[in-house]
């Protein structure tokens, strides 16, 4: 409870801190608000010409884009104390957080907090409403029950990429970028259903980091190509991916060596 | 001149120093590529018939894009130009018996050019060897080569005199951020970072074709693979070099006027 409220602090002190430069505040979410929709009106453009791509309409690309948008800029929101965590270590930041009486995480989460990240939610959101309104197949609860577990699967999956990345930074500090490609890549590229990507790729994504998990399956389900429920409930495994994720994080902590003053 | 070209000389060997980094920036685009590849692929697989270009001048426009990623990105901007503005160190630089925009032009040229130097050759190598509709495929003379290499400069130029309008904006606001992202996020789709201008339907591609973004990085990846040639080829190029002198004029009278009410205050 106490780590609850420590958090709300921490995001009004963000929120109150952005809103000093007003005019930057509103543009940057903007800003972010126009990255996400320059992909898709790319993805617009793309599919004018196109309709389909190997069994797939561009609705369902469309919602497939739109859901991995949001769950994306969900953990971002979130979880942005990860993503910039090398500096907290190169800056020694993370020596005081060690020293507080509070958990590392709530602290680390809470370093980065960044309102303007409501950008591409809304984006994302507003993509993914024209998206199930523009899909023929019929709303049914079983389809909106996977809609929900691919978002917050997709959230818990990158929310644990960001964990690993920034454990990394407890060995190396020079290859902490070397997670953008998992992260950043995943968004961008996971706009089409992972199949299209061609065999070898689909097992990538399905033992080595579980993508398919929170993407291919519950998307046949929202889509309608496919009625089993088992599917939407394929991303409670990225749970299980997470708690790898925690485990490698613990690691990496009970590794930690300051580097210097 | 020549304390131009020296300006160029000090961010190019700067720029030289972060070799750690190019590691990791291999590790992350050659993936990016070739998944951008498999995508088009497939794409070209479901519906060979609406392809707009050849899908050989897709991939190879894909590795140019990744191989050049540094030379024609806006969002990655010199970072220290923006820090001067802010800390005000800005009035270093005004101390100096030079033009600030020259030499600011001359250091971004610089730094751009030794980050891509280095990054290009391996991305282009694997690219090259890669197996056959993912590979980067040449297919034109050494006139067209010479081509490219105006248009890379004209593209190169065309960039950064854009990038110079976003600094001098940055004088008459504290926090350039907000406004690097919003031009940002429009640039990567009217430049044909996001996909090719050519698979933009009409009547957006000409528009978005006439505009200085599409006098980027289109111009010299379409004419290396082969899909710009011709009439068409001239008059992309003379669009080129229209807005390369357009934005250079547009730019040092932001300058000037930026230069005219900076105030620096204290230190």
């Amino acid at each position: 409870m106490s780590t609850l409220r420590l958090y709300v602090a921490y995001i009004s002190v963000a929120l109150r801190s952005d809103l000093q430069y007003r005019a930057s505040f509103a543009l940057t979410a903007l800003g972010r608000f126009l990255i996400t929709m320059s992909g898709f009106i790319g993805l617009r453009f793309l599919f004018s010409g196109f309709q389909a791509v190997k069994g797939y309409a561009y609705a369902d690309i469309l919602l497939c884009f739109a859901v991995m948008q949001l769950s994306f800029a969900l953990a971002e929101g979130f979880a942005r104390g990860f993503c910039a965590f090398s500096s907290a270590v190169r800056r020694g930041e993370f020596d005081r957080m060690l020293v507080r009486p509070r958990g590392t995480i709530v602290q680390v989460l809470g370093s980065q907090v960044d309102v303007g990240r409501l950008g591409p939610i809304v984006s994302a959101l507003a993509i993914l409403i024209a998206g199930l309104r523009i899909h023929p197949a019929t709303m049914t609860p079983l389809r909106l029950f996977a809609l929900v577990t691919m978002t917050a699967g997709g959230v818990l999956l990158f929310v644990g990429l960001f964990m690993i990345g920034a454990a990394i930074c407890f060995f190396s500090i020079e290859e902490s970028s070397s997670i953008n490609v998992l992260t950043y890549g995943a968004k961008e590229h996971g706009k089409y259903p992972i199949d299209i990507y061609g065999k070898g790729l689909f097992r990538f994504c399905t033992f080595v980091i579980p993508y398919t998990l929170v993407q291919y399956y519950p998307l046949q389900v929202l889509i309608g190509h496919s009625d089993r429920a088992l599917y939407a409930l394929y991303p409670l495994g990225a749970l299980f991916f997470l708690g790898i994720c925690y485990a490698f994080w613990r690691f990496g902590v009970s590794r930690y060596t300051s580097c210097g003053s | 001149m020549k304390k131009y070209v020296s300006f160029f000389k000090i961010r190019f060997q700067t720029g030289l120093q972060y070799r750690a980094s190019y590691v990791s920036a291999l590790a992350t685009q050659l993936p990016w590529g070739l998944m951008e590849c498999l995508a088009y692929v497939a794409l070209h697989e479901t519906n060979a018939a609406a392809f707009p270009m050849e899908l050989q001048a897709v991939v190879g426009y894909i590795w140019l894009k990744e191989a050049f990623l540094v030379l024609f990105n806006t969002w990655n901007a010199d970072n220290d130009i923006f820090g001067m503005i802010i800390d005000g160190g800005i009035s270093y630089e005004l101390c100096r018996p030079i033009s600030l925009y020259d030499m600011w032009f001359a250091r971004n040229a610089g730094g751009r050019l030794s980050t891509a130097a280095t990054r290009c050759v391996p991305i282009l190598l694997v690219a090259l060897l890669l197996p056959k509709p993912f590979a980067l495929t040449f297919g034109g003379s050494v006139g067209t080569a010479l081509l490219f290499l105006a248009a890379m400069a004209l593209g190169l130029g065309v960039t950064i005199a854009f990038c110079m309008i976003v600094y001098m904006l940055c004088f008459f606001t504290l926090s350039p951020k907000g406004l690097r992202r919003v031009l940002v996020g429009a640039v990567d789709l009217l430049s044909g970072n996001v996909i090719p201008l050519p698979f933009i339907p009409q009547p957006w591609r000409r528009v978005f074709e006439l505009m200085p973004f599409g006098s980027m990085q289109n111009v010299p990846f379409r004419i290396f693979t082969g899909d710009l040639a011709g009439a068409q080829m001239v008059s992309a190029m003379a669009l080129q070099m229209f807005w390369l002198i357009a934005l250079i004029l547009l730019g040092r009278g932001v300058c000037a006027l930026a230069q005219r009410r900076t105030v620096i205050q204290g230190g």
